[in-house]
C-alpha cells in the first residue's frame, strides 16, 4: 500500500505540491491526471524518491519513504518507474539493459540475470530483439524495453510518467497494451497519463490533479464520466475530443 | 653540401635506442593512466560543495593548461628540491606527465558527462542501483564512449612530451639519442633515427586504441 499525506513541495518559491493526499491499494491502478507542468511527475518523484519532500509523509508498505534511516535503494527495488524519455542504456543491448541491475543490484550471477531479462523482454514482447541495441529500436520497443527493465527487479509497484506523452502517435497503441496487460495481470499502477481513454478503461480510480492538490478522485467512471470540478470537466471536454 | 650521411653508428645504438624507447612507453602509459584517474577525481572535486576543494581542482586544472610542460617537469626534478624532496628523473617526469594529463582530461571528463542525458542515472537510481553503480554501469561507460577520441589525441601528445623528460635527466628515447649524439656528432641521423622511432610507436599507440574502441563500442558499430 502506497500512502501519501499531507505532502508539501516547493521548487524555490513555486509551490508544486500543496498538500496531497492518496492512498493505493494493492492491486488498484490509479490514473492522475491534469495539465501538462502541474506537478503530476513530481508527485510520482515523490514516491519513489528522487525527488524530497518539504514536509507531510510517503509510506510504501509501511516504511517512510523520505525518513532517514530508510534504504531507499532497497525500497525502490518494490517501485519499477517508467519515465517518458524512456532512458534506455544506449550501449548496452535489449537484454544487457534488462539484465543490469538483476545483475548489480540483486546479486544474481549472469545466466540467472539473462533468464529473468529473457523473460521480461518476452513478456512485453521483444522476443526477437534481444540482441538489438535501443539505437536500433523504435521509440515504442525502447518503451516496452524500460517497462521490462523494471519489471525485472518483480516490483510490487509500477509508476509510470507520461508513458506515451514522447512517442510518435503511431507508437502509442503498443505501449498501452503492455500497460494494460500488466494491469488486468493485478499489478499495483500509478499512472501519470494524457491518454484519456486508457485512465477511463483501465484505471480503478482517477485522481484529477489541480494547483497542487487532488481536486477530485474517485471511480474511473465516475471521474470521467460525470466530473463535479468545473476545471475538471473543461479539461476533460478539450482533451476527450 | 658536402654533410656525408654515416647511418652506421645509429644502427650500433639501435638497441639501446629501442630500449630507451621502451621507457618512453612506460612512462607514457604510467602518465596516461595515472592522469586519467586523476583527471576524474579531480573533475569531481571541482563540483564539490566544499570551496576548499573546488579551489584546489581549479588551481591544478589551470596551472596544468596554461604553463609550460617543460616547466612542470622542472618544479617537480629541480624545484621540489628546494623543499629537501628529491625525487628520480623517473618518478618527476611521470609526475609531471600525470599532472599535465591530469588538468586536461578533467575538462574532457566534463564535457563527457556532459553528454550523458540526467535521464540515464535517474533510471538506474529507480531500479535500485547506488550512486556508485549507476556510474560505474551506466554513465562511465557512456562517458568513455565521448572521452575516447579526444583521449587518444592526449596519448599521442603524452608520448611526444614525454621527450621532454630528457632535460630532468631521463634516459628516454630522446635522451638516449642526445647520449649518442653527443658522442658521435651524428646529430641528423640520430634525431631523424628517433624521430621515425616516435612516429612508429604514436602509430601503433593509435591503433592498440583504435583495436580496443572497437571492441568496446559495439552500441555504435550496430547503430550503422
Amino acid at each position: 500500500m502506497i500512502i501519501l499525506e499531507n505532502v508539501h513541495k516547493s521548487f524555490g518559491s513555486l509551490k508544486v505540491l500543496k498538500g496531497v493526499n492518496l492512498t493505493v491499494h494493492e492491486g488498484e491502478v490509479v490514473s492522475l491526471i491534469g495539465a501538462s507542468g502541474s506537478g503530476k511527475s513530481t508527485l510520482l518523484y515523490c514516491i519513489n524518491g528522487l525527488e524530497k519532500i518539504d514536509s507531510g509523509r510517503v509510506t510504501v508498505d509501511g516504511t517512510d519513504v523520505h525518513a532517514k534511516g530508510t534504504d531507499i535503494n532497497k525500497l525502490r527495488q518494490k517501485l519499477g518507474t517508467v519515465f517518458q524519455q524512456w532512458n534506455s542504456f544506449p550501449h548496452l543491448t535489449a537484454l544487457e539493459n534488462v539484465a543490469l541491475a538483476p545483475r548489480v543490484v540483486s546479486k544474481l550471477d549472469k545466466a540467472a540475470a539473462r533468464e529473468v531479462a529473457a523473460a521480461q523482454l518476452e513478456r512485453v514482447g521483444l522476443k526477437d530483439k534481444f540482441d538489438h541495441y535501443p539505437s536500433q529500436m523504435s521509440g515504442g520497443q525502447q518503451q516496452r524495453l524500460a517497462i521490462a527493465r523494471a519489471l525485472a527487479m518483480k516490483p510490487d509497484y509500477m509508476l509510470f510518467d507520461e508513458a506515451t506523452s514522447a512517442l510518435d502517435p503511431e507508437l502509442v497503441t503498443e505501449v498501452l497494451d503492455t500497460m494494460r496487460m500488466l494491469a488486468s495481470d493485478g499489478m499495483t499502477m500509478i499512472v501519470v497519463t494524457h491518454e484519456m481513454s486508457f485512465a477511463r478503461d483501465v484505471s480503478d480510480r482517477v485522481a484529477f490533479f489541480k494547483q497542487g492538490v487532488l481536486a477530485e478522485i474517485g471511480p474511473a467512471r465516475e471521474v470521467m464520466e460525470s466530473p463535479k470540478d468545473p476545471d475538471l470537466q473543461r479539461f476533460l471536454s478539450s482533451s476527450t475530443r | 653540401m658536402d654533410y656525408q650521411f654515416q647511418w652506421r653508428p645509429v644502427i650500433q645504438a639501435l638497441p639501446q635506442l629501442l630500449e630507451a624507447s621502451l621507457v618512453t612507453l612506460q612512462v607514457s602509459v604510467l602518465s596516461m593512466g595515472l592522469g586519467l584517474l586523476m583527471g576524474l577525481v579531480l573533475y569531481f572535486i571541482r563540483k564539490s560543495p566544499i570551496l576548499p576543494l573546488r579551489a584546489f581542482a581549479t588551481t591544478w586544472i589551470e596551472v596544468a593548461r596554461n604553463t609550460p610542460s617543460l616547466f612542470q617537469i622542472f618544479i617537480f626534478y629541480w624545484g621540489l628540491g628546494e623543499f629537501g624532496i628529491f625525487l628520480s628523473p623517473y618518478v618527476s617526469v611521470v609526475a609531471a606527465l600525470s599532472f599535465n594529463c591530469a588538468g586536461y582530461m578533467a575538462e574532457t571528463y566534463r564535457g563527457g558527462f556532459a553528454a550523458v542525458p540526467k535521464g540515464q542515472n535517474m533510471a538506474a537510481r529507480t531500479l535500485g542501483m547506488t550512486a556508485w553503480q549507476s556510474l560505474r554501469y551506466v554513465e562511465l561507460p557512456q562517458v568513455l564512449r565521448a572521452i575516447y577520441h579526444p583521449m587518444t589525441n592526449q596519448f599521442t601528445w603524452i608520448i611526444l612530451a614525454s621527450s621532454l623528460g630528457m632535460l630532468a635527466g631521463l634516459r628516454e628515447l630522446s635522451g638516449e639519442t642526445q647520449y649518442f649524439n653527443s658522442r658521435t656528432f651524428r646529430t641528423f641521423e640520430f634525431f631523424m633515427a628517433a624521430a621515425v622511432i616516435y612516429y612508429v610507436i604514436t602509430k601503433i599507440a593509435l591503433l592498440v586504441l583504435k583495436a580496443i574502441g572497437w571492441n568496446l563500442f559495439k552500441a555504435e558499430r550496430a547503430a550503422k
